[in-house]
């Protein structure tokens, strides 16, 4: 590694390098598309309506009980959810990546399927099934155990509700970190335990657990910040119970007349704790690194469950119905029988909702055309953006590359909704007029996925030793070059998760886009909030379905593709 | 009164139109332009741009046929229905207009407080249908000939059949305080519908807010859209609503819903939906068109048949089984009062209802 710099050195006399331009290019490019709403949004939170320096809006946030008491809601809300979910993806994690569970792949995939699921349509799903009167899930239990018509074993329009269906579309996120991690984790070390004689819980509890650790709480962590920057769920579900959550308040916010400078204020202490939460992270894990994939290692070896191998494949499948098989069927059944409620017989068959979605909507067609669009081109550059940043930051590039990285990373703690406005303030006015135009929806969905995508890359660089980069490098390529021929090829498949991972994220988009569409730019998340709203259930039925036959089919086709291998996505 | 003035044109309207308003508010303008008819020339000029861009907050399925009725009429003229809650209505014209994106042609809104704002700002283009210079009482129609009603109706209480006995429904809305009702009714949200909130304002008004605050202590289910109260009656997730669109109700009961309409003693609010074109409409003549037909005795027998709507076109039969118009006993209506209040209703309303 040290022999690389005075070949470095040599190699400038011969040739100009251009990726330290191309670099800052796209640093420049980063800082507009994140400080830029950014700026608008610190601007905003301390300027009153008329546009003088005021901290009146903090002072109410703090002081009103409509502003606090979203804040603790949503505490509560982020907090159970995480919990949740690690308690139910760690387990499950294991099951199917260290222990010889049949059917693991499936599970994998029907883990992957809730991961697609826009949590919005699990949210409209879940009220189908859950509602306290018309549910079918009620409407079972009272056939079942001869209940009274106005009792109902399950609520959703409650605060528990709305925590099982956000942990539902969350879960997949730890899921993915544990079994991942446990994928790459060597069989031999732990074979290195067993033979030094550590018994099988000490080798868990030494080997095992420590190296799945830093998996496991980015995992909570990021349980944590989804559930706290949720908007579909919250508005679909907490709002028809008479609460808010810190997003939807900040929504409401935007409803006429609109209140940019509270919304603004409100924003921001979701910012600075999520800045808290990554550098607690930081702390924790930052001294442990584990560069575990380097060479040709055993795969992990397999636990026998014995007599729990079944009972364990049903757990599994148990855990599952709640993402993906129930609210699927209560998608299914609203789609095709002609009151969403009702359960679907031979007989009461219609297909008069997808004549509606078909022939009646006006609206459908142009949605699809601009989510299509839209997701090809955010997943395209998106991608582009977040591997050379990835880049930049694995292997300390350029000066200042903290920086990028933590660019790169705030995102996240902006919700969507939030920066939606911080852009809709930043590109209505010159030199950006964007609004109105689908560059705008581009521009938010490239910074949402940004976080995830370059978290996904960075990783990806992290598990590939640079000394083969270096090599290169000594052999005269430019830094560039080794990007494209040495680095790019080893990760590829993590290219193609990544490109996959922000096209599904755009169809998941609802956040963002409620701010920034307007008739001509509306999206399918879009028009499944309106028609929420307006009690179209049907409708929603059929095009959710459809959204999902899409982006299966996206996920599907990607893993075809010859030499990509299976794409799993990581977070 | 100037500051709800000014608040209500709010501050994403940007100085574009505050420009234009200032520029037309001095030229006088007394009286409507003559009546236009459907002539082969519009029609042709229509066909020319080929489409319409309807923004409205009639229920999408009502608002979808509406707009297939028009395409089958006028072949080479397809309409691309914009639906959403009256109040988003307001909020995205003003937000697109402020950014100086135009692509509404006409708008039709259940808060008919909109139409006074956008006459204000200098929005709205003159235009007369023939229908609505021979037939439309003065009061239903803008003396600058800039909107007229495209539909009326009531919002109402409403009860699922096989929930709720008829003796056993509620009569009036104080009979929607009964204990017995706690937890089983939906209303939905002034905030996003034009139909309630100017229902809630002429309640207020005629009740007081104190009827909101212990109807809140109900524990209401709280939807957005007029039209969803009845469509939650038709799931069976609520046994009453306190209000929603009274055409819903037909929609549902005449094609087998278990859902019955209830006029309330105190009277119902009485709701007026405008339609007018905008002047920087970019389909001009589609536009024209459209609002024509619009007006015409056939769209409007379309919307009282299909959608259960109300007619001022004096040449339209109401539908039998339903309640004739003047036998209800409404509320008064006073869209320019809703101009002034609307933001204290709304802000009213979410401390009262917390959403």
């Amino acid at each position: 590694m040290t022999i690389a710099l005075p070949a470095q050195a040599e190699r400038r006399r011969f040739g100009i390098d251009i990726s330290k331009p191309v670099l800052y290019v796209f640093a420049a490019i980063l800082c507009v598309l994140i400080l830029l709403p950014l700026s608008w949004l610190l601007v905003f939170s301390v300027t009153d309506a008329k546009g003088a320096f005021t901290l009146g809006n903090f002072y109410r946030l703090f002081t009103e009980s409509s502003f606090y008491e979203p804040f603790v809601t949503t505490f509560i809300l982020a907090t159970s959810s995480a919990f949740i979910c690690c308690a139910v993806a760690a387990p499950m994690g294991w099951l199917v990546a260290r222990t010889d569970l049949p059917f693991a792949s499936i599970i994998r995939a029907l883990v992957t399927a809730s991961f697609v699921t826009p949590p919005f349509l699990g949210a409209i799903a879940w009220e189908l099934l859950a509602a306290p009167n018309s549910g079918l899930l009620n409407k079972i239990a009272r056939d079942w155990f001869g209940m009274a018509q106005d009792e109902h074993l399950f609520n959703i329009y409650t605060l528990p509700g709305l925590i099982f269906v956000i942990s539902c579309y969350t879960f997949p996120y730890v899921f993915v970190l544990v079994a991942n991690s446990l994928d790459r984790t060597p069989g031999e070390l732990e074979d290195a335990s067993s033979i030094l004689g550590g018994g099988r819980w000490y080798t868990a509890r030494r080997v095992t657990i420590p190296l799945v650790l830093p998996a496991l709480l980015a995992g909570a962590l990021v349980a944590f910040l989804q559930a706290m920057t949720l908007f579909g769920s919250p508005a679909i579900l907490a709002l028809p119970a008479g609460f808010h959550t810190m997003t939807t308040k900040i929504w409401s916010l935007f409803q006429f007349p609109p209140k940019p400078e509270l919304a603004a204020a409100a924003s921001l202490p979701l910012l600075v704790l999520t800045v808290i939460l990554l550098r607690a992270e930081h702390m924790i894990l930052g001294r442990r690194g584990y560069s575990v994939v380097g060479g040709k290692y055993g795969a992990p070896r397999l636990i026998p469950l014995h007599r729990w191998r079944w009972p364990a494949f049903v757990l599994c499948i148990v855990v599952l119905l709640n993402p993906v098989f129930l609210p699927y069927a209560a998608l299914f059944n609203a789609a095709f029988s002609p009151v969403a409620s009702t359960f679907l017989t031979m007989q009461n068959f219609t297909l008069h909702n997808v004549y509606f979605v078909l022939f009646e909507l006006s609206a459908a067609s142009l949605a699809l055309k601009n989510t299509v669009i839209l997701g090809t081109a955010a997943a395209t550059v998106g991608t582009v953006i977040a591997l050379v940043i990835a880049y930049v930051t694995a292997r300390q590039a350029v000066t200042g590359w903290r920086v990028l990285g933590f660019l790169a990373t705030a995102p996240i703690a902006i919700p969507g909704i939030v920066l939606g406005v911080g852009l809709f303030l930043s590109y209505t006015r010159p030199p950006f007029v964007l609004y109105g135009t689908l560059w705008i929806l581009l521009i938010a969905f490239v910074t949402i996925a940004l976080p995830s995508a370059y978290q996904q890359l960075q990783a990806a660089f992290r598990t590939i030793h640079p000394e083969l980069e270096d090599a290169s490098r000594i052999l005269g390529a430019t830094r560039l070059r080794s990007l494209w021929q040495i680095t790019a090829p080893l990760l590829r498949t993590g290219v193609i998760a990544t490109w996959c991972f922000i096209f599904v994220g755009v169809m998941r988009e609802l956040s963002a886009a409620i701010i920034l569409f307007t008739s001509e730019t509306k999206v399918v998340s879009v028009l499944i909030f309106d028609l929420n709203e307006s009690g179209d259930l049907g409708a929603i039925s059929v095009i959710g379905l459809g959204m999902l036959l899409i982006t299966f089919a996206v996920v599907i086709a990607v893993n075809k593709i010859p030499g990509f291998g299976n794409v799993r996505f990581r977070t | 009164m100037k500051g709800s003035e000014i608040s209500r044109r709010g501050v994403l309207v940007g100085s574009s139109a505050l420009a234009i308003s200032t520029t037309f508010s001095t030229k006088v303008m007394s009286a409507a332009p003559a009546a236009s008819a459907i002539t082969p020339q519009l029609i042709e000029a229509a066909k020319k741009e080929g489409k319409v861009v309807w923004y409205t907050s009639v229920d999408l399925p009502l608002a979808e046929k509406i707009a297939k009725s028009f395409e089958a009429k006028f072949p080479g003229v397809a309409v691309r229905v914009e639906r959403t809650g009256a109040e988003r209505v307001f909020q995205r014209i003003g937000q697109e207009y402020g950014s100086n994106i135009h692509a509404v042609d006409v708008a039709n809104s259940s808060d008919a407080a909109h139409f006074i704002v956008w006459k204000n700002q200098g929005l709205l283009e003159a235009y007369v249908p023939e229908d609505v210079a021979k037939f439309y009482p003065t009061e239903h129609k803008d003396p600058d000939g800039m909107f007229a009603s495209f539909r009326v109706w009531v919002s109402i209480i409403a009860y699922n059949t096989n929930l709720v006995k008829k003796e056993e429904a509620p009569k009036s809305f104080a009979d929607l305080l009964d204990p017995k009702w706690k937890g089983k009714i939906v209303k939905a949200h002034p905030g996003y519908s034009g139909t309630i909130m100017t229902a809630t304002y002429q309640m207020q008004r005629d009740l007081g807010w104190g009827f909101f605050e212990k109807l809140a202590a109900q524990n209401v289910m709280q939807v957005q859209s007029s039209a969803d109260p009845p469509k939650r009656l038709a799931l069976g997730e609520r046994a009453v609503m306190a209000d929603g669109n009274e055409y819903n109700i037909f929609q549902i009961s005449e094609t087998g819903g278990p859902v019955a309409p209830v006029y309330a003693t105190e009277g119902s609010p009485l709701i007026v939906g405008p339609t007018g074109m905008f002047k920087a409409a970019p389909n001009p003549n589609a536009a024209r068109l459209f609002c024509n037909y619009s007006f015409t005795a056939e769209c409007q027998q379309l919307i009282i048949d299909v959608g259960g709507l109300r007619s001022m076109h004096p040449e339209t039969k109401e539908k039998p089984g339903r309640t004739p118009f003047k036998q209800i006993k409404v509320m008064k209506d006073d869209p320019a009062a809703v101009e002034k209040m609307s933001d204290e209703i709304k802000q009213h309303y979410v401390k009262i209802f917390r959403v």
